[in-house]
């Protein structure tokens, strides 16, 4: 096997036998991006696994460093490209903290309203494709239906389906039409029913349990050593959710349950995400009773948000500070902060130094898929090459983030 | 919740006299200088104390002062699940010191301290596997040092002729463009762009033109 010339008789030579090395990836579908592993395999057993990443590294921290903080809003949508608008709202909620703005309540809602959003597109997509990587393809089919829908409601919000630049400090862009609320709403009424579509294909699903239930178990003290967040976290019964333990936005005054798992294994992450789909629908729909309640002003007026156009078009002052704004970028006081919010998959924090110019000294993103991904040799290890896919699959891993 | 996080800090301090250099709370987060020989210890200690219970490790990461004679400052972030409470610790190294790995403590921080060394070239004394991360294969340099060109030195491209990826020193057809914000409008002491020509006894000439 190993090409000596030492075994000349299958009888009467000593056989030796290596471990078969494979390359998985950089291009295969079930990698969920170009993500390299070099499995060492003793049959179809992974003895190890040698997650190779950074071939998305395009510099965004670097990057981010000779940008204003504004120009930098953007490159949060490029992180994790499935639920952008979560990882501008950890950028946001940095600068918030270093300047002291308070965002007016609309702003709050429409930001939570759409990070809830960004949590269903998210799961959607992690549900279904978890789905395919074990063999079914009609999910994904169904999924990416609603995922079209809720991208949609990006582009009537902000202009774009996927890049939203729409959570700004201070707030966020644009306001929402009624219009829109009243759509994003009649969704929230049909969408379950997809949701029942999705559940009957996969829930009792023999190929699916099969694939799926006491693979990548992972245990309280895996959690802990790993540094695992989110739904890896919850599926293995700690109800730990940011959004409940460290309320960031006004998520304080929703109510919604934080589904846990019992077995920490593959599936009951699956009914976990499911799950957390439901009670996403049920805040995104409390989020526009309130806001329909809720009329004003979606921006903090201040130094870091542009004045209104009605301001911008009679005041010179306002004019002035529009083009400052927008050429040079407004300051953020010296210091440093975290702040973090309860990403989709998991804990996204940002480490935001500012010395007090128009740029970031340094900011560092944490992403949740980074630490997962990390355990992959731990929790691949001893099983099977066909579950490797539903590892990867359940970890949720996005290479927009974990590369940066 | 500053009255808890004080009162955590003064229990740090307290407990472990000879790591803590100084702590305080902005922003509402807790900050812990620590001294870079005993960051093991203080890590360990932090993961079991009952009141502590930093049983998560959330980040590390590293920010480049050139102008320090201690260039870096090595960040460590802690999470508490049990009680709920975040910790920042950070401490500052020479560019030639070795700082201990905590991989012993939290087998999570091997990534971070990888990426570390890969974007900082801050070396880990003890890490098992310290290998660059997020950089292609055979790169050279750091690049998170304020010292590095944002553009990098070299390219990559596909050669048609010897049909295979060749890298390149990078060559900009244009300057890369650093605005400078930071100076008032009038009276920058540097030639702007497009104004280098203009020398100073030129003026005079185009008047009379």
């Amino acid at each position: 096997m190993d090409g000596s010339k030492t075994f000349d008789d299958a009888l009467t030579g000593e056989q030796k036998i290596r471990n078969f090395n494979l390359n998985f990836g950089p291009q295969h579908p079930a990698a969920h991006g170009v993500l390299r592993l070099v499995l060492e395999l003793d049959g179809e057993i992974v003895e190890r696994c040698d997650p190779h990443i950074g071939l998305l590294h395009r510099g965004t921290e670097k990057l981010m460093e000779s940008r204003t903080y504004l120009q930098n809003l953007p490159y949060f949508d490029r992180l994790d490209y499935v639920a952008p608008m979560n990882q501008e709202h950890a950028w946001c909620l940095a600068i918030e903290k270093l300047t002291g703005v308070e965002v007016p309540r609309r702003a709050s809602l429409i930001r939570v309203l759409y990070s809830e959003i960004g949590r269903v597109l998210n799961h959607l997509l992690n549900v279904t494709t978890q789905a395919m990587d074990v063999g079914a393809l009609t999910p994904p089919l169904w999924g990416f239906e609603e995922r079209e829908k809720l991208m949609i409601f990006y582009e009537r919000a902000c202009g774009a389906r996927l890049h939203a630049a729409y959570f700004r400090p201070g707030g966020v862009h644009q306001d929402l039409p009624d219009a829109l609320l009243d759509d994003i709403e009649a969704w929230s009424h049909e969408f379950p029913k997809v949701l029942d579509d999705i559940d009957g294909l996969l829930t009792e699903n023999r190929i699916f349990k099969q694939r799926n239930a006491d693979i990548g178990v992972v245990t309280e003290d895996e959690i802990l050593e790993w540094g695992f967040s989110g739904v890896m976290v919850r599926g293995s019964g700690l109800a730990w959710d940011l959004r409940r333990a460290q309320p960031y936005e006004c998520y304080d005054e929703f109510d919604f349950k934080i589904p846990v798992g019992k077995n920490g294994d593959c599936y009951d992450r699956y009914l976990v995400r499911m799950e957390e789909m439901r009670q996403s629908v049920s805040i995104i729909r409390q989020a526009i009773a309130k806001l329909r309640e809720t009329p004003g002003d979606i921006l903090a007026r201040g130094k870091i948000t542009p004045p209104s156009r009605k301001d911008m078009k009679t005041s010179m002052e306002s004019l002035i500070h529009h083009f400052k704004l927008y050429t040079e970028g407004f300051h953020v006081p010296a210091g440093e902060v975290y702040a973090a919010v309860e990403a989709p998959k998991g804990e996204f924090g940002v480490y935001l130094v500012a010395d007090g110019t128009n740029k970031p000294y340094r900011a560092k993103l944490r992403a949740p898929g980074f630490l997962h991904l990390q355990a992959m040799d731990h929790v691949a290890k001893g099983h099977q090459l066909a579950d490797v896919a539903a590892i990867i699959g359940t970890m949720d891993v996005v290479f927009g983030e974990i590369d940066r | 919740m500053f009255e808890a996080l004080k009162e955590l800090g003064a229990h740090i301090e307290v407990k472990r006299p000879d790591c803590v250099l100084g702590w305080s709370v902005d922003h509402g987060e807790l900050n812990v200088e620590v001294s870079p020989t005993r960051i093991v210890g203080l890590v360990d200690f932090l993961r079991s104390d009952a009141t502590c219970k930093f049983s998560t490790l959330v980040d590390i990461t590293a920010v480049d002062y050139p102008e320090r004679p201690k260039r870096f400052d090595v960040v460590y972030h802690f999470l508490s699940m049990y009680q709920n409470q975040r910790v920042r610790l950070k401490m500052a190294v020479r560019e030639e010191d070795m700082v201990p790995s905590i991989v012993s403590v939290h087998p999570s921080a091997n990534w971070f301290e990888r990426e570390v060394f890969d974007m900082y070239g801050i070396l880990f004394s003890g890490h098992p596997d310290l290998r660059r991360i997020l950089t292609d294969y055979g790169f050279r340099g750091h690049p998170l040092r304020k010292d590095f060109p944002t553009t990098g030195y070299t390219e990559v491209r596909y050669d048609e002729a010897e049909k295979r990826v060749v890298y390149e020193p990078v060559k900009l057809v244009q300057e890369y463009r650093q605005f400078d914000f930071m100076s008032p409008w009038e009276g920058a002491d540097y030639i702007l762009p497009g104004d280098d020509k203009t020398a100073p006894d030129s003026h005079a000439s185009k008047e009379k033109g």
